[in-house]
């Protein structure tokens, strides 16, 4: 199954987005592990930007760096990530937990696994179909799989965005995540011509997860699920072709041979 | 907002290839097993009740699942929750365990996909784990397992193992329309090549999470809901699960998945766009993946939450799609609640078994028809030919979907 890509956002401590990402992974700057400053998602209104909670942001942080200046309104989406907004999942807990058991409305909406996805085709006008799965560990693989299914066997465009922000205690002990992160990928059909960041063979596999050199970076793809995505980016970045093995979390590996 | 009208020209997508249901199963308050759901489906039996759970103080009905007390143990104890409770309950009905392990012998553990929908996973535990905090320290108790519980691809992964399959499993996470669109994301693998078959289905349990929060949203009835009802005044919540195994149509005659259409409001993160036309965007493409027209469905079972809110913008979406003179409709929230995460699985269920038997189960506790509702809303048992039966669910975020179901040909 081939799909090529079209454009990239990410953004984690230190990698704040794609071009910074990607001179670091080609070895042009050290990694530095700086704090990711905030982030104001441009297509929401301003009402709803002011809401927008940090799940939100990171989500639409790297769905935004990806359709920048692009009408993103065509494509269907594939939202994926370990859990749903941990800080919302903590407050209702939280809350029900008490005798008055007051959960707020506008946490529960926004505590759906998919509501950044609901978000963002409210934001961008999207009636496409969209997905939002929850992957684990394996959240990249298993969204990149999905989101490739559709671009070949739907035939059109995907934005894929996987995403976590780390829980607040006490349930980050029990969930630890070592960094908020987001990743997109912007998919097309593979149609012979050239793409701008090259075309993706999928397959499942058995072989052992790629891993990164670099201690710093390798340190920085276990910290999230979505940064499981370092080595395809890298390969991206460097313009070398790469045959990489991303992790599942249970069940079959995904095989990613990328092509400049 | 920049919504697409029904009718407005669009490419629309092109047939796919029937998926027969090698098995299929589901467990709801109505019972365990299927012969349970359609017995209390041709009885008009609510499995609802103003039953207790854990300390809830609301004053509603809910549709429990029986059966679910005893943990879970050996092998299956550091999975144990409530949602994976009722999964495995589940998964030992309807010879479903014989049936995927048959094929796993038949097509390899590796080529059979695990594809199921949940909404809140196990959260109970979660909850479970903050009432027992300890507070001063921080810290939740030592027992709490978020991996294996909460964390909601555990919904996937768990059903993964009881049945030794060895391809992927896939959590999709929807809200409402999760279960529904495992169907969809199956058909896509199986057509890609990623496996030969595909488990697909869905499993939501009772929490105090959703109860609250629906309660919060104003959407929870304190009477027992009544979908399409001129008095209606929001849902009863409900448990389920229900899981079919899909394989490319073999032979004719069988019950299949013949199409899914998905696609999204853009209009309001808990409101349905009041026009429904995200809603008649999913129903046109299940038609036109099903190859069918719209004379060609007999019956559709609404995803009729009973919300003033759902019920009027679904009605319009049908309208756009079916017309005047379109299928018999009925919502089954009456009998089972709101399934939530497993509402699209239960009532793919009860559409299959629809058409199997010549059957439209009437909209429960539907007394008065509410006079803005234009479907053809059925509120006694209608004995007749189902040749095509689509099922439709709509979850928060806007997220449609819609399968259409029938024999193969």
């Amino acid at each position: 199954m081939k799909v090529a890509i079209e454009a990239i956002g990410l953004a984690t401590p230190g990698l704040p987005d794609w071009p910074s990402a990607a001179r670091v992974l080609r070895g042009e700057q050290g990694y530095v592990a700086s704090e990711l400053t905030s982030y104001a998602p441009q297509r929401l209104p301003p009402n709803e930007r002011r809401r927008a909670t940090p799940a939100v942001r990171q989500a639409f942080r790297v769905a935004e760096e990806a359709t920048a200046g692009r009408d993103a309104g065509a494509l269907a989406t594939v939202f994926a990530g370990s859990d749903a907004d941990m800080g919302i999942l903590h407050r209702i807990c939280a809350g029900v937990a008490e005798p008055q058991k007051i959960v707020s409305p506008t946490d529960f909406h926004n505590s759906v696994h998919n509501a950044a996805a609901g978000y963002w085709g409210i934001a961008v006008g999207a009636t496409a179909p969209s997905t939002t799965l929850a992957g684990y560990d394996g959240s990249f693989a298993l969204a990149l799989l999905e989101a490739a299914l559709q671009t070949v066997v739907e035939g059109r465009d995907t934005l894929l965005v996987v995403f976590d922000v780390p829980a607040p205690e006490p349930l980050l002990a029990a969930r630890p995540l070592g960094c908020a992160a987001s990743c997109a990928l912007w998919l097309k059909p593979d149609d012979g011509t050239a793409a701008p960041l090259g075309t993706l063979e999928l397959a499942l596999a058995d072989a052992p997860q790629s891993t990164l050199a670099d201690a710093a970076l390798e340190g920085l793809r276990l910290a999230n699920p979505a940064l499981r995505a370092l080595p395809l980016l890298r390969a991206i970045a460097r313009g070398e072709a790469a045959s990489l093995v991303l992790p599942n979390a249970g069940g079959r590996a995904l095989r990613a041979d990328w092509q400049p | 907002m920049t919504t697409g009208s029904p009718t407005e020209a669009r490419p629309l997508p092109t047939p796919i290839a029937p998926l027969e249901f090698a098995a299929w199963t589901a467990t709801t308050a109505l019972g365990h097993g299927r012969g349970a759901q359609l017995a209390a489906l041709r009885a008009g039996r609510s499995g609802l009740a103003r039953a207790a759970f854990e300390d809830c103080a609301l004053d509603t009905w809910i549709g429990a699942v029986e059966g679910l007390d005893a943990p879970l143990a050996g092998a299956d104890a550091e999975w144990d929750c409530r949602n994976h409770r009722l999964a495995r309950l589940a998964l030992d009905q309807d010879g479903f365990r014989d049936a995927v392990a048959a094929a796993r012998a038949e097509l390899g553990a590796a080529r059979i996909g695990v594809f199921i929908g949940t909404s809140t996973s196990g959260v109970l535990s979660t909850e479970h784990a903050y009432r027992a905090r300890d507070r001063e320290a921080g810290r939740l108790p030592a027992w709490f397992r978020h991996r294996t519980t909460h964390n909601p691809h555990a919904a996937a992964e768990f059903v993964r193992l009881q049945l030794g399959l060895e391809n992927i499993a896939l959590a999709v996470c929807t809200a409402c329309s999760s279960s529904a669109k495992v169907f969809a994301a199956a058909s896509r693998a199986i057509a890609a090549g990623v496996c030969d078959a595909a488990v697909v289905g869905g499993v939501d349990s009772l929490c105090l999470t959703t109860l609250y929060g629906f309660n919060a949203l104003q959407l929870v009835s304190n009477d027992i809901c009544r979908p399409a009802d001129a008095q209606r005044r929001g849902i009863s919540i409900g448990e389920g699960a229900g899981f079919a195994l899909l394989r490319p149509a073999r032979a004719s005659g069988a019950l299949a998945l013949l199409g899914y259409g998905e696609s999204s409001d853009a209009y309001h993160m808990s409101t349905p766009d009041p026009q429904g036309r995200g809603a008649a965007l999913a129903m046109q493409d299940a038609l036109a993946r099903a190859g069918l027209g719209a004379a060609d469905v007999d019956y559709i079972n609404l995803h009729g939450t009973a919300t003033p809110a759902n019920d009027a913008s679904e009605d319009q979406g049908v309208m756009a799609v079916f017309g005047e003179h379109g299928p018999t409709c009925s919502s089954t929230k009456g009998y089972t609640g709101h399934t939530l995460g497993a509402a699209g699985i239960v009532e793919a269920v009860f559409a299959a078994l629809a058409v199997e038997h010549g059957f439209v189960p009437p909209s429960l506790n539907t007394r008065e028809l509410d006079p803005a509702l234009r479907a053809r809303y059925a509120l006694v048992p209608v004995e007749q030919r189902v040749r095509h039966a689509a099922s439709n669910s709509f979850g928060f975020g806007g997220n449609n979907a819609c399968l259409i179901f029938g024999r193969t040909a």
